[in-house]
């Protein structure tokens, strides 16, 4: 059962994941692949301040936040004036930036040797320990994360948003100021992320680079595109999707490095089928490619 | 919004690679009536109303709504000072309903701020009353009943009615419609025609974009002629169109 309850706090961390970046890939229709940085920023930030400072978590979570919001202003400002192939671009250039930055600061983050140690998280008293209890804080996490992404998409916040993925000249000339909602939807994203991140690292107690990189990203945005862009469920579903087929090809039986080779080729060929058959994905609303 | 204030431009320039498209353009427009532009293609039309709209910056002179020079705002502050537009190709949200698309147009909205939308703070209310305002709208343009329909599902000629009642939407004093008629069928046209003498009449400035001169003659209070980047005639329909130069311009 502990196993089957990790599996429910991991598929519950790339829900979060999902479903925020939906936000921004499906809602607004801005792709975005620094997903894994904000995430990482927000699990190194959380590790950092609750480590080397004995700070609790959710300070810790609070200065995560804190730096993850300002990141996104610096990637989102100058990039969201320009056409949605330079915000891509800016993006995966931010996410090498912090691979790297995460990789090479080594008096800070440790580098490959990474952060160990992280302690468990104490919330008002409640300190999870078992799966099942991170299950539930997860499962926490999961339905905030539902309720702030539903409760912006089904408001004339989200109207706004729909129209500037299909057309933002015209919202422009309606009186909407887009750079304005595609900031701070990239903010809210990324904040989210960020809470992701730290819950991951308070409960596998160890973080390091390899965790946190453009893979990583690529693998978020293609848990919205199998689940399905747009929509309240799809990303959720993607996310399960994605965290429970790797799992099943575990007890399959394969060598190790094979495993591992056929958990990359199994995303991928999900992505290619689900592209080529359903390109709205599972229940989403939109397709990507237009 | 302003109303009555004079939508004005001075020396306007604008080039691109070197093609003059606007050669120092200056006029005024009345602050209500129905005022025609018109020119053969290439004249300058359209980049004159991406100007005034902010979607273009002019290489010189100055654009002014009464007193305030918006010649260096964006789209989107040039839109909430009442100045609404339409554009040649047809812009829609076509993913979504044809009532959310005028809800959409609606100003000030509190559910398009962050923390009211979060909290949903005054946003029901608000939004009854714009869906009324949108259903009363869509009545006025002929769309009433078609609410629910998705905006891609109308024809082209109810999507440009559409259009147009997304414009009225945001309350604006100016309307700036590029071709409303192009490509309608003319019973459609005919029912834009009246629409925008009911605009007239309720005291608004339609500044519109048009080759079919018979619409023109039928509609303008004002012509504006335009050839090559600049104003080569303005003033009442008869005296324009009728001017050689016209004439020539078009023929040629």
């Amino acid at each position: 059962m502990e196993y089957l309850f990790h599996v429910v706090v991991i598929i519950s961390i790339y829900a979060v994941l999902a479903s925020s970046l939906d936000l921004i890939a499906g809602h607004a229709g801005l792709v975005s692949v620094s997903h894994a940085a904000f995430y990482g920023l927000g699990a190194y930030m959380a590790a950092l301040v609750t480590v080397y400072f004995r700070a609790h978590f959710l300070l810790g979570m609070l200065a995560g936040i804190t730096v993850v919001v300002a990141a996104s202003l610096v990637v989102s400002l100058p990039s969201l004036r320009l056409r949605d192939d330079y915000f891509a671009i800016a993006t995966f250039a931010f996410q090498l930036i912090l691979s790297n930055l995460l990789n090479d600061w080594v008096t800070v983050t440790r580098g490959a040797l990474g952060i160990s140690g992280i302690p468990r998280p104490v919330i008002f008293g409640w300190e999870p320990r078992s799966n099942l209890e991170f299950a539930a804080l997860g499962l926490s996490l999961v339905a905030v994360a539902h309720v702030v992404v539903g409760r912006l998409t089904t408001s004339p916040f989200g109207r706004v948003l729909r129209a500037i993925r299909e057309d933002e000249v015209f919202a422009q000339s309606l009186g909407k100021d887009t750079l304005r909602f595609k900031v701070t939807v990239f903010g809210i994203a990324a904040m989210l992320a960020s809470c992701a991140g730290a819950l991951y690292a308070h409960y596998m107690t160890y973080i390091d680079a390899t965790s946190f990189t453009l893979n990583e990203s690529m693998l978020v945005l293609s848990m919205v595109i199998i689940g399905g862009a747009g929509s309240r469920w799809g990303p959720l579903f993607g996310a399960a999707v994605l965290v429970i087929i790797p799992e099943a090809l575990r007890f399959v039986g394969f060598p190790g490095p094979l495993a591992a080779k056929l958990r990359q080729l199994s995303y991928g060929g999900l992505l290619v089928f689900m592209l080529m058959v359903r390109p709205r994905g599972l229940v989403g609303r939109y397709g990507f490619g237009r | 919004m302003r109303n009555g204030a004079h939508l004005r431009c001075d020396d306007v320039v604008k080039t691109f690679d070197g093609v003059r498209a606007l050669a120092g353009v200056s006029f005024k427009f009345a602050p209500s009536g129905i005022t025609a532009i018109i020119g053969p293609n290439g004249a300058g039309k359209t980049t004159l109303l991406n100007v005034l709209t902010g979607f273009l910056r002019p290489d010189g002179g100055h654009c002014f709504l009464g007193d305030l020079e918006i010649t260096h705002l964006r789209p989107h502050q040039i839109a909430r000072l009442g100045v609404a537009r339409t554009f040649q190709d047809l812009r829609l949200v076509l993913q979504a309903t044809v009532l959310d698309n005028v809800m959409l147009a609606r100003p000030l909205q509190r559910g398009e701020r962050l923390l009211a939308a979060l909290l949903r703070l005054g946003v029901s209310k608000q939004e009854a009353s714009n869906r009324e305002r949108a259903m009363d709208l869509l009545g006025f343009v002929g769309l009433e009943g078609m609410g629910q329909d998705l905006s891609s599902e109308l024809s082209y000629g109810q999507q440009k009615l559409l259009t147009l009642a997304c414009c009225l939407a945001t309350e604006a004093q100016v309307l700036l419609l590029d071709e409303p008629v192009a490509g309608v069928h003319p019973e459609m046209a005919s029912r834009i025609l009246n629409l925008l003498r009911h605009l007239r009449d309720a005291g608004k400035l339609v500044v519109f974009v048009e080759h079919d001169m018979r619409f023109v003659r039928e509609l303008a209070d004002a012509v504006i002629a335009m050839d090559d980047g600049k104003v080569i005639a303005q003033g009442a329909p008869r005296d324009v169109l009728e001017r050689p130069e016209i004439i020539e311009a078009y023929v040629a």
